[in-house]
């Protein structure tokens, strides 16, 4: 830019110069009120007495003392660890297992992959409602194996307060696992070739291959699905709404019905915005850490 | 894609590899009828008279085929006291994703335009921070949102969804666009400065018409998100705008009268539908989308 069209246009070239700033700012107005704002009101209302309106002086932890004394809640956070780490735990095998069997020069892989992973593009909603009615007791899967002649077949997990955990893990690894496949397969295809080439040369069986030399290389691949299967435990909502709507009772809840039902049907703002506090508080523990040696090793 | 795959020659007859081939067939066949599974039944079941259902078995095909269910689903199902099938509620979510949609992918892709090709001080930090906020589990804004849609007037309304939805979509629009547009040599832009040529010249001649790929990328990931999103649907709509997975949500769980599995299914197969079929025609895009939103590169 010149002097004169500087002195000439003062504002235009302001603004030519400012532009990608002007541009940016609403965006990260936005973020810094919507994100980082409304943390803090939720954190500052957790610290409240807040009940079916919000009040704002503080009355210390109150709200987390009695979150952690209701047996609802520890029901919730029980469950979640019980379906996170088995979800986690199992679409990771799963994954891992179909990547390798897909990896193995597989004439209709592109097939094969298409119907693995189409239960990601649903919502759990329409997730949830296909199970509820493959698990129904009476007269889903259970039927049809007593009409295989096991007439004493039952499988009424579905209603079974101490089950119930358990058939949102079914439908969550019907539905993630396909993905995990296809990370774990982009990861595989990423191995260094020469590598298993002269393992291969050496003689090495090729389950050796795969269990000393593919699996190890992919530690990235690993962490990244299990942030991503975490971070999808830890929200997970939809699913058990439309699947066991929490129940029997609260037997299947987890933090994120719990947090819903306190903000939007027992109107006790105050529990709702602590368990959503600590919701965060558990995300960030497994996330943090990531993203920061994410962005860390970027600037390396 | 690499060709790697491991000999399995030494040491196994040729008889016994061709055992072994099979047998992998045999497996990734299995895992698929498990995949299809649900969505066989789901199709059947919708097929099925009530009398069928009740007396049959879940996974046989339908003796007689009807298609009432589907009929009943589309413009007569009940969601709580009101009987107009999901129909107004597909129309919501056709509302309330399209501008979504579309917003944010724009101010995503200028976003990223910015943070990758016009790095001023703080641009990284700016995008650290709208990065963050693709983790932060909503229902941490849940309460202080519900509040600020009254406050503006645009609670329970369809404008209302629209925001949020774009809102809390622009910091993974953002990611997609800004790694895509870092790797363009910033020689390009430079050049076009040299040039004469302005910000949004830039921007709209150059980096515009080689975005078509992270541009499908980003429009099939946020009509996903925002067409199968339950939590910000059913905490931020009211009776007439929510959209159609809290319809469905509300068939299934109707207590009143009888159970009609078969429009269940029905309604489900709608609801999914729209997705389904970007899945079939751009699985491509889609599973980039799914990757760049995990494996952030």
């Amino acid at each position: 830019m010149s002097n004169r069209s500087q002195t000439l246009r003062p504002l235009g070239s302001w603004l030519e110069h400012h532009l990608p700033k002007v541009v940016l700012a609403p965006s990260f107005i936005a973020v810094l009120v919507f994100v980082y704002g409304f943390i803090g009101w939720t954190a500052w209302v957790s610290l409240t007495r807040s009940k079916l309106l919000p009040k704002y002086e503080i009355h210390g932890t109150i709200q987390y003392e009695r979150l952690f004394a209701a047996p609802r809640w520890d029901v919730a956070m029980n469950n979640l660890f019980i379906f996170g780490g088995l979800f986690i735990v199992i679409s990771m095998i799963l994954g891992l297992i179909l990547a390798i069997l897909l990896d193995q020069n597989i004439r209709t892989e592109g097939a094969i992959r298409t119907i693995y992973l189409y239960p990601m593009a649903l919502s759990m909603i329409v997730t949830g409602t296909a199970w509820k009615w493959i698990l129904n007791p009476g007269l889903g899967i259970e039927a049809t194996v007593r009409g295989w002649g096991f007439e004493t077949f039952s499988f009424n997990w579905l209603v079974d307060p101490d089950m119930a955990i358990y058939t949102i893990v079914i439908a969550a690894i019907w539905q993630s696992s396909g993905f995990v496949m296809a990370l774990f397969l982009a990861g595989l295809r990423s191995v260094d070739t020469e590598i298993i080439r002269a393992a291969q040369v050496d003689g090495i069986p090729t389950w050796r291959v795969y269990t000393a030399i593919i699996i190890p290389s992919m530690a990235p691949i690993f962490l990244s699905a299990f942030i991503v299967l975490s971070h999808l435990a830890v929200k997970s909502f939809d699913l058990v709404i439309a699947l066991t709507g929490g129940g029997p009772g609260f037997a299947s809840d987890l933090p994120a019905t719990y947090m819903y039902a306190m903000a939007f049907s027992r109107g006790d703002i105050g529990q709702a915005a602590s368990s959503a506090m600590v919701m965060m508080g558990v995300v960030f523990t497994i996330v943090v850490p990531y993203l920061y040696s994410e962005l860390r090793a970027k600037n390396d | 894609m690499t060709d790697m795959s491991l000999p399995q020659t030494r040491g196994r007859s040729r008889a016994g590899r061709i055992a072994l081939r099979w047998l992998l067939y045999v497996i990734l066949g299995l895992f698929a009828l498990y995949y299809l599974m649900p969505l066989f039944v789901m199709v059947t079941t919708s097929l099925k008279s009530l009398e069928e259902i009740r007396t049959g078995d879940l996974m046989s095909l339908p003796r007689d085929v009807t298609f009432d269910a589907w009929a009943t689903a589309w413009s007569g199902a009940c969601t709580g006291i009101q009987c107009e099938g999901v129909r107004p509620f597909f129309w919501n979510s056709v509302l309330i994703a399209v501008p979504a949609v579309l917003l944010s992918t724009l101010i995503g892709a200028l976003n990223g335009y910015v943070v990758a090709q016009w790095r001023f001080r703080g641009a990284n930090l700016i995008f650290a921070a709208m990065l963050f906020g693709c983790f932060i589990p909503f229902q941490v804004v849940l309460l202080p949102m519900a509040r600020l849609l009254g406050l503006m007037g645009i609670a329970g309304t369809i404008p209302g969804l629209i925001f949020v939805h774009v809102i809390y979509g622009l910091g993974f629009t953002t990611l997609f666009f800004r790694n895509y547009y870092v790797t363009i040599p910033s020689e390009l832009t430079k050049a076009a400065k040299v040039d004469g040529a302005g910000f949004f010249r830039i921007f709209w001649s150059i980096f515009l018409p080689l975005s078509l790929p992270i541009i499908v990328v980003t429009i099939i990931w946020q009509f996903t998100q925002i067409w199968n999103d339950f939590l910000f649907g059913v905490s931020f709509s009211q009776a007439g705008t929510q959209p159609i997975t809290v319809a469905l949500n509300n068939i299934v769980n109707s207590t009143t009268g009888v159970k009609e599995y078969n429009v269940d299914m029905a309604t489900a197969i709608i609801a999914a539908l729209p997705t389904l079929l970007v899945y079939v025609v751009a699985g491509k895009y889609f599973i980039r989308g799914l990757t760049a939103g995990s494996v952030k590169g």
